[in-house]
């Protein structure tokens, strides 16, 4: 019977043959040609500490820190350890409720799994931190975690420095590449975000084994793997903190902004906006009740006008105006415009403050007395420049001066979201009037004295300003001069900020004309009660038409006239004369950088201007209406709404944010009305490209303010 | 370990089944050691103490040692004369267990014995039922190509197999099945093997589907049998009673058999392993043992149930080609899979040394099998012969359905891999299994039985 069933045993050797290689093709298809199990592995045993290096510090230009690393605690909790917790003592002393204990617990789940700790509670005050640390052991799974955190010493420079923040998921996403992780902080805005890979250094890791209880077993693999932190380095800025402080502090009540640049190296000494905020607010604890009240603040304080806001530059552009036509030879210093109080050569007369005869006997007169008519001459000149044949030429040849004089483009400041403002385009006017032949000079005159559809952030005209003071080259304003132990990549980076932007072959002579003239604005001219004691400066005052309400005072200027150091652009909005309110601020920055100090007249002149309130009532009543809101928590807010605000501010480098200039008008019938074009510009349909110099008439009637 | 050079037993004992039965045994204790190993601890030490399990493991396979020098020093008339003893000492033993059995993991099959030693009276089953099958059919009078014997064999088999169903041992009890390679080998008629195994694709196939969809499938291939055959049916009309009455059973299989092996036989998570192998949910509401305690649902149903096989499916799948390296297996250091020294020890293998090292261990076992069927084959003696079918059968039962559990192949029961893993009953019934086969194979020139 055995020697029967021989053949079985074979069978039964084929069978076993099978299911062993179906066996090892299973082992084949999980060990050689799946990835996921290796990964799974790491995910379940390796447990990665990350230590985060102290931030650098940002010093101003004498070496005094504008911002300052401060330790603060988190309470954060393991939820798989957290058993046993004497609930009732715990969020008494966090002053929550039980249920919102639970609702945290289980975020932090979502967040970090169960395993994994998790902020619970953030920024703890000293007090609560005393009072956790003291009965620490009655709350199993809870640790306090020390976290480095910024504080800044002068409460100044709020939109500059920027701040920083918890990552979000968008933020995880645009920057994918450079490691970021849920719950890390990084720069958000200002120079924290533009220099945030020097700011941040390195993170080190640490990488240890943990077992199935979450509990660390020891170092994974004897820490070959592991990475020290390195400290992020230093950056040192050109800024002047005094001036800085001095500037927000005349800027306060009012809407506006100030920029003063060394002309000598394009190194910014101060930008400040108005209305901004204590940056210690949006640190810490502070942050969470600070943040949304700032992001729906009608005023908005995070908006920085110095980089972003656009403001048509009114008479502050002539000086400029003029250069273009002295060096295209059109003009020489000694042409003269005789102006009788109005400019009508396009048939509609436009004002000019000035009646007088021999106000504009020169260049160097009408500069000092701001003569609409002799601007307005010298740049249809210019447009209608008979070596360029056809107006369109001319223009273009004009704007490209423009453009070379860092209007209308971005300047490529280290921070982040800068706005190009605007110097329209000639497809622009072909556009409105119908195509290139349809349009002349006389249709876009008031460019000529900085209206029409141009418009500058403040940034831009303090560049422009040291243009002129330095004869004929700037620097790209920024604020980093240099960077502790700088090394060949940060060399890289920072070498546009070194290197001498030479904008044309403007002859000397013509410089030393508007200069002239500048100064003469001080002495005899619009802002000739504006003195900075020692010293002679030139400048020019700016009353920029507003269609949506009182006039932008604006000012811009030099100091010294002979060996400029400092230029400054002051814009002040809704507040009427240049040479009233923008003057005296820009006045009193030079004064204090220049002589280190303010003289007691000085002084006392800055602290009644500081508290002089220049708001515009819609705002102000805005603030009325909104008292109690000022209270509220942002989790009372709709989070998207939030977000859309974020990405507003964030994304404002690509697409330009919508400039808010004039939201205070239309604030009176709109509680919060959205964001409008501030250009002063009538509008233009097919009858007025038929027959524009009817049309303009009406709409330029009331626009002859002084300029 | 032992050596057997200069004894003269040593005559006729196939020394490379010793050789790769020491093999296994040094790598099981290695495993097991991977799975102990603690970086803090002074392992040196701890080997001897007695207090770890590789150390413990240790002294079982010392013991193991005695034992199979032992039974190359006995006579082999024993076990043909002692089986039907030994069958009827090891089902009282199973029945004691119901008085003394201790409970460990809702299984109730240990009979706790001096030493914090505990016995698993099941286990050693195994060995006498090898035993008494060998002596059965050996027997001159049993003709094995007759159904009467196959039902007095299948009976001594299913008695073991019940009482360790009894004691919520499923896996011990799937362990009988691996006779049917020693009864095939015999004369079992290959019909039944066919039989078996359409039964086993038809109740994957109730799990895998909707019921009422394979009910329709079933009937639908039975109607195309009966019309492609229809002119068959008129000089034949007992094959239309054949089929037919495959449909029945097919068709009762789905309905009612699959569903009560599911919610009557089986316990509640044994089933929710079944469905989960599927990738399909198991309602414990509809099992009648979970009915009575529910309270122990709510405890098991925290970790979801396939835990286990996740956790070893990634420590295996993390080996890679070459493996983590010895002791470096994060998955075995931290842990992460439960019953890893017993059940689940190949993963700290996988995870250890990789493809290489799995392939080369399944290399190790399929040669260890081959080479038993070898010695099988040489038998003059039906009982030798029949003793090493059952061997082989349950050998390969063991380590095919360990592994295949541990790479997610198969629902996870209760079976450790031979020699391998921890635990002292299991290497002492392997042990006398190949020793016993040994001693038998020693003497294949001397006797015939």
């Amino acid at each position: 019977m055995s020697v029967y069933n021989q053949n079985r045993g074979g069978i039964i050797q084929i069978i076993i043959g099978i299911i062993f290689t179906i066996l090892i093709a299973q082992l084949i298809s999980l060990q050689i040609f799946s990835s996921k199990y290796k990964l799974a592995a790491d995910n379940n045993a390796i447990y990665r500490k990350i230590i985060y290096p102290d931030r650098g510090i940002i010093y101003d230009r004498r070496k005094k820190a504008l911002l300052e690393n401060t330790i603060s605690y988190d309470l954060v909790v393991i939820p798989n350890e957290a058993k046993g917790v004497d609930t009732n003592m715990l969020c008494q002393i966090l002053k929550i409720d039980k249920a919102e204990y639970s609702k945290r617990i289980i975020e932090a789940i979502i967040k970090n799994t169960r395993v994994k700790a998790s902020a619970f509670e953030p920024f703890l005050s000293a007090e609560t931190y005393a009072q956790l640390n003291e009965n620490l052991y009655r709350f199993p799974g809870f640790t306090l975690s020390e976290r480095s955190i910024r504080s800044y010493p002068y409460n100044t420079a709020a939109h500059v420095l920027g701040y920083v923040a918890e990552v979000d998921v968008n933020f995880l996403q645009k920057h994918a590449a450079e490691g970021y992780e849920m719950g890390d902080y990084a720069g958000m805005t200002g120079l924290e975000r533009f220099y945030e890979p020097i700011l941040m250094g390195q993170r080190g890791v640490t990488r240890f084994l943990r077992d199935n209880k979450g509990k660390i077993q020891g170092a994974y693999e004897k820490g070959i793997y592991d990475t020290l932190a390195i400290a992020g380095r230093n950056i040192f800025t050109s800024m002047d903190v005094e001036v800085q402080q001095l500037a927000e502090k005349l800027l306060q009540h009012k809407i506006g902004s100030a920029v003063a640049i060394n002309p000598k190296t394009g190194g910014v000494i101060a930008m400040a906006s108005s209305p901004g905020y204590n940056p210690n607010l949006l640190t810490g604890n502070q942050r969470r009740k600070t943040i949304g009240r700032l992001l729906l603040d009608t005023a908005r304080p995070i908006y920085n006008r110095a980089i972003k806001g656009q403001y048509p530059p009114g008479s502050t552009f002539k000086p400029l105006g003029a250069l273009i036509a002295l060096d295209e030879g059109l003009i020489t210093p000694a042409y003269g415009y005789n102006c009788r109080g109005s400019y009508g050569a396009c048939g509609d007369p436009r004002k000019c403050e000035h009646h007088n005869p021999g106000h504009a006997a020169n260049l160097q007169l009408a500069l000092a007395y701001s003569c609409n008519s002799y601007f307005l001459q010298v740049f249809r000149m210019a447009i209608d420049n008979p070596q360029y044949h056809n107006a369109k030429k001319g223009y273009l040849k004009w704007k490209e001066y423009v453009n070379a004089f860092g209007l209308g483009k971005k300047l490529g400041i280290d921070l982040p979201s800068e706005n190009r403002a605007s110097i329209p385009d000639t497809a622009q006017y072909n556009r409105d009037f119908g195509g290139a032949k349809y349009w002349n000079s006389c249709y876009m005159l008031t460019l000529g004295i900085g209206q029409d559809r141009m418009t500058a952030t403040p940034l831009q005209l303090a560049n422009a300003m040291a243009f002129l003071a330095n004869e004929g080259f700037y620097y790209t304003p920024h604020f980093v001069d240099s960077i502790e132990n700088e090394d060949e990549e940060d060399k890289v980076m920072l070498e546009k900020y070194r290197t001498k932007i030479e904008v044309t072959k403007i002859a000397k002579q013509y410089f030393d004309v508007i200069k002239e003239g500048m100064h003469d604005v001080t002495v005899i001219g619009t802002a000739a009660f504006i003195k900075v004691p020692g010293h002679e400066f030139c400048a020019k005052t700016g009353t920029a038409q507003n269609p949506h309400g009182k006039n932008h005072s604006l000012f811009v200027c030099f100091a010294p006239k002979d060996n400029p150091k400092i230029a400054v652009a002051v814009v002040v909005e809704n507040a009427g004369y240049g040479a009233t309110w923008a003057g005296p601020i820009a006045g009193l920055m030079m004064e204090k950088y220049l002589n280190d100090t303010l003289t007691t007249e000085s002084k006392l002149k800055a602290e009644n201007l500081s508290n002089v309130d220049l708001m515009p009532a819609a705002i102000k009543s805005w603030y009325v209406r909104n008292n109690k809101t000022e209270m509220l928590t942002p989790f009372e807010y709709n989070n998207d709404e939030l977000a859309d605000v974020w990405d507003m501010e964030m994304l404002s480098e690509i697409a330009p944010v919508k400039p808010v200039i004039d939201t205070s008008k239309k604030l009176d019938t709109l509680p919060v009305a959205p964001p409008s074009k501030p250009v002063p510009l009538r509008k233009v349909n097919k009858e007025t490209a038929l027959d524009p110099l009817q049309k303009k008439k009406k709409a330029t009637a009331k626009k002859n303010g002084k300029l | 370990m032992v050596n057997y050079n200069n004894n003269n037993f040593s005559k006729g004992t196939d020394f490379a089944v010793i050789l790769l039965y020491v093999i296994m045994v040094a790598v099981g204790i290695l495993c097991i050691f991977m799975v102990e190993y603690n970086p803090n601890l002074n392992w040196s030490n701890s080997f001897l103490t007695a207090k770890t399990n590789y150390s413990k493991q240790i002294y079982f396979a010392i013991f193991c040692a005695f034992i199979a020098i032992f039974i190359l020093l006995m006579d082999s008339k024993v076990f043909t004369a002692l089986s039907n003893i030994l069958y009827a000492l090891g089902i009282l033993l199973m029945l004691a267990t119901f008085v003394l059995g201790k409970d460990t993991n809702g299984s109730k099959s240990w009979i706790p014995i001096a030493g914090g030693f505990n016995l698993q009276p099941a286990e050693l089953c195994k060995i006498f039922t090898a035993l008494i099958l060998a002596k059965f059919i050996s027997k001159p009078e049993t003709d094995f190509s007759k159904l009467k014997s196959h039902l007095i064999a299948g009976a001594m088999i299913m008695l073991p197999a019940i009482l360790s169903v009894m004691q919520h041992e499923l896996g011990l009890a799937l362990v009988y099945s691996a006779f049917i390679f020693a009864m095939y080998r015999e004369g079992l008629p290959p019909v039944i093997l066919v039989v078996l195994l359409s039964f086993a694709i038809l109740v994957i196939a109730t799990l895998l589907l909707d019921p009422t969809v394979l009910s329709i499938i079933i009937s639908v291939i039975a109607g195309l049998f009966i019309i492609n055959l229809i002119k068959k049916f008129k000089r034949n009309k007992n094959s239309i009673l054949v089929i037919i009455s495959i449909w029945a059973i097919c068709f009762g299989t789905i309905k009612y058999i699959v569903p009560y092996i599911f919610n009557n036989v089986l316990e509640c998570y044994q089933s929710t392993r079944i469905y989960s192998m599927m990738g399909k949910e198991y309602d414990c509401g509809q099992n009648v043992k979970s009915a009575n305690k529910t309270s122990v649902n709510k405890k098991a149903a925290r970790k979801p149930d396939d835990y286990n096989v996740k956790q070893s499916k990634i420590a295996i799948g993390s080996g890679g080609f070459w493996g983590r390296g010895f002791l470096k297996g994060t998955q075995t250091r931290g842990k992460y899979v439960p019953e890893q020294h017993t059940d689940f020890i190949f993963t700290s293998l996988g995870e250890a040394f990789g493809f290489v090292g799995t392939f080369t261990f399944l290399g190790l076992y399929l040669f260890f099998l081959f080479r038993l069927i070898r010695i099988a084959e040489r038998q003059r003696s039906t009982f030798s012969r029949v003793y090493a079918y059952s061997v082989v059968g349950i050998f390969f039962f063991h380590i095919a359905v360990n592994i295949s559990m541990t790479i997610g192949l198969f629902p996870v029961v209760g079976i450790p891999l031979p020699l391998i893993s921890y635990g002292g009953s299991s290497l002492l019934t392997f042990t006398v299994l190949v020793f016993i086969l040994l001693r038998l194979d020693a003497d294949r020139q001397m006797v015939l039985r």
